[in-house]
């Protein structure tokens, strides 16, 4: 209790606060405009926090995080666009509402659903601290390694009819994270004698590449739209309130979004997936599903929203980012010296508890913000596309830019966006590309210390977690492969 | 809502590729994710650039493989793992690998023509990969703020924005970035060449400073 009120202690400072109130609410004008997003803010503005204090360049990133989910099921329930990608499954019955006449109950339900889940799964990291403090530190090079590596083969399993693809993009953000000077014996890799290449592909460049400067291309040269929505008229609050009859559901889609939330390389869309299937098969009205189910909007947003919280646990406790977002937040950790893992619970559990609590207090603003804003938030939509790309070209070069003032961290974002672009062109994912930089590093360090005292290959199993880390992993790709194997008999019988 | 929307500008639309989804607005432009996708069903059929793409990555992992010798090092008596060359060569291999799979699934998909077209998408978009290095070059020289309302005034031009009205949208939209940024954070951008012009004392370090 003590730490609480210490990390309590720690939030009570006006620029924490400040930060915390900026976060949230740019992250749902952000979450709101669709095309922009949490990944592309975040690159944009992790440089401008290098200069903050860490706990409130921290706060400010997370209140984006946080709050962009928030924003996003504005425009999916409104104009039937998801304003960021996890939003989508909210389209499914949110527009269907609309089209009904019910934009603003669907509106409610979505604000009431994220905000409860939000809270609960925050709860429910708060009390699982004290056994992730004693689990930790059981973590040596061997776990770590295994983690990381489970995060890799989860990331491209995920991508369930692109795995191929997946494993073929994240070997090569292994492949990038090797390049430069070799951290042990000081030799270099795949610089082809050039100094730029001496120190690598920073993070940020190719976040700031892959996520931002490739959508800014392809609004830049894609079809020019501004949708309109009809502003929404009566009592916000009394909306949100009809979500108390769908408890279940949300506390069963928290359920859901925090154990998924936990394994690296899941996500958001496992949740929602899960937890839609869930409420859909325990409905009286399953064919209202896809129709305007207000319970299948529930579930969709409780579980996407519960996601966040518990995805900072890989991070906190081992130092593994589970996504993007989070590997992008690992590097603010390292520029502050914060150093994420088991060290972190046992010496700054009071700085972990004001990260929590900064979450709780961020899901309250943001939900008064909603109560009165969704109308303002319509206009901040009506952003034609082309001229968003113009916006988010020139917000890129102050992300790019203000690192280290280099003209070829530049040229370098530009071809990652380039790059970016054909990726979703071709319907492909570039986060596997980002989880196999930032992963890799962490298994190229952590497996020459594993293997140091290793004489045959089970003694880097001799310990539990490990012993279970490699089950884990082997158990997920004879699975995977055994299921390919059905589906392909599947389509030969066929 | 077509006052609010650009002026076709030739050049700089893309047409779509072939066998490219439908839809609502952003469902061409923005990546989403379906029901279908999540719950692991098939996907739509690989389009040609599919085929260029995986062939590309493929032929990279090759390159890279054959490189490999030559940008790395092999210590003596040194553990293999330990070596140099350990993580570059897992990484290539495992590219080298996936790429050659995702390329037969491609090819195995029979995609349909269009490829010239596909390219064509790809290679338009490097126009505004220009405009945005030529932005980087401008700004050592012209200083932050002018650089940026040049930039997003010239660029909304170019894309169809050219009413007195959209200028004045952009040129605000240039000032609050340079404010918040420059003015209020503080990030790190140097000072333009440009303010060195003006004679020295308060005005000049300050316009140095915040702008």
């Amino acid at each position: 209790m003590d730490m609480l009120l210490s990390g309590i202690g720690m939030l009570m400072h006006l620029d924490v606060l400040l930060a915390l109130l900026i976060g949230s609410v740019g992250g749902v004008i952000i979450g709101a405009i669709p095309g922009v997003g949490p990944a592309v803010a975040i690159a944009i503005l992790l440089p401008a926090t290098f200069a903050l204090p860490p706990l409130v360049g921290l706060v400010m990133l997370l209140g984006i995080y946080g709050s962009s989910m928030f924003g996003g099921a504005l425009p999916a329930i409104l104009i039937n666009t998801p304003g960021t990608a996890v939003n989508a499954l909210t389209t499914y019955d949110g527009h269907p509402m609309t089209r009904r006449g019910e934009a603003l109950k669907a509106l409610g339900l979505a604000y009431g659903a994220s905000f409860g889940s939000g809270i609960l799964s925050i709860l429910a990291l708060i009390l699982l601290s004290p056994v992730l403090a004693k689990v930790a530190p059981m973590f040596g090079s061997k776990e770590i390694f295994l983690a990381a590596l489970l995060g890799l083969v989860l990331v491209v399993i995920a991508h369930r009819g692109q795995a191929l693809a997946a494993g073929m993009l994240a070997g090569f953000g292994v492949f990038l994270g090797t390049v430069g000077l070799e951290p042990l014996k000081y030799t270099q890799r795949f610089t082809f004698d050039q100094p730029w290449l001496a120190s690598g592909f920073d993070l940020i460049v190719v976040v700031l590449g892959l996520f931002a400067l490739s959508q800014a291309f392809l609004l830049l040269s894609g079809p020019e739209e501004a949708p309109d929505a009809k502003p929404i008229k009566g009592s916000m609050a009394r909306a949100m309130r009809r979500t108390f009859g769908h408890k279940r559901l949300v506390a069963a889609g928290t359920g859901f979004g925090v154990l998924m939330g936990m394994i690296p390389g899941v996500g958001e869309f496992t949740a929602q997936f899960l937890s839609y299937t869930y409420a859909q098969k325990t409905s009286k009205t399953p064919d209202a599903f896809g129709n305007g189910s207000e319970e299948g909007l529930v579930a969709s947003e409780a579980a996407n929203n519960a996601v966040p919280a518990a995805a900072m646990i890989p991070l906190l406790a081992l130092g593994i980012p589970g996504e993007a977002l989070t590997a992008m937040m690992l590097s603010v950790f390292y520029v502050h010296n914060v150093i994420p893992g088991p060290q972190l619970f046992q010496g700054q559990i009071d700085f972990v508890y004001a990260l929590y609590v900064a979450m709780i207090l961020l899901n309250v603003i943001v939900v008064l913000f909603m109560m009165v804003s969704s109308n303002l938030l319509l206009k901040i939509i009506r952003i034609p596309t082309r001229f968003l790309g113009v916006m988010i070209l020139t917000l890129s070069f102050v992300g790019v830019y203000s690192l280290r003032n280099s003209i070829s961290d530049c040229i370098i974002a530009a071809v990652f966006g380039w790059i970016g672009l054909i990726l979703k062109r071709q319907d492909l994912p570039p986060v596997p590309i980002i989880l196999g930089l930032v992963l890799g590093g962490i298994m190229e360090t952590k497996f020459r210390p594993a293997m140091a005292r290793v004489e045959v290959f089970a003694d880097f199993f001799q310990r539990p977690i490990a012993a279970f880390l490699g089950v884990a992993i082997l158990a997920l790709v004879v699975g995977h492969l055994a299921a390919l194997r059905r589906q392909a008999l599947e389509r030969a019988e066929a | 809502m077509s006052d609010r929307l650009a002026k076709p500008v030739p050049g700089v639309d893309i047409p779509p590729r072939p066998g490219q989804r439908t839809g609502t607005r952003f469902q061409r432009v923005l990546r989403t994710i379906s029901l279908r996708q999540v719950s692991g069903g098939p996907r739509r059929a690989a389009g040609p650039g599919e085929v260029i793409f995986a062939a590309g990555f493929f032929g990279l992992s090759l390159l890279l493989l054959l490189l490999l010798p030559f940008q790395t090092d092999w210590l003596s008596r040194t553990k293999v793992f330990v070596q140099p060359r350990f993580w570059p060569a897992v990484a290539i291999l495992a590219m080298l690998i996936f790429s050659g799979g995702h390329l037969l699934r491609a090819l195995a998909a029979h995609p349909s023509g269009g490829a010239w077209d596909e390219i064509k998408g790809w290679l338009r978009p490097l126009e505004f990969a220009l405009w945005f290095l030529a932005y980087v070059e401008l700004v050592p020289w012209a200083g932050y703020l002018l650089s940026t309302i040049l930039f997003t005034c010239a660029l909304s031009w170019r894309l169809g924005y050219r009413s007195l009205r959209w200028m004045g949208v952009a040129t605000l939209f240039a000032l609050g970035t340079v404010l918040v940024f420059r003015s209020l954070l503080g990030v790190n951008i140097p000072s333009g060449g440009i303010y060195e012009l003006l004679p020295p004392g308060g005005f000049r370090s300050f316009l140095m400073t915040r702008f």
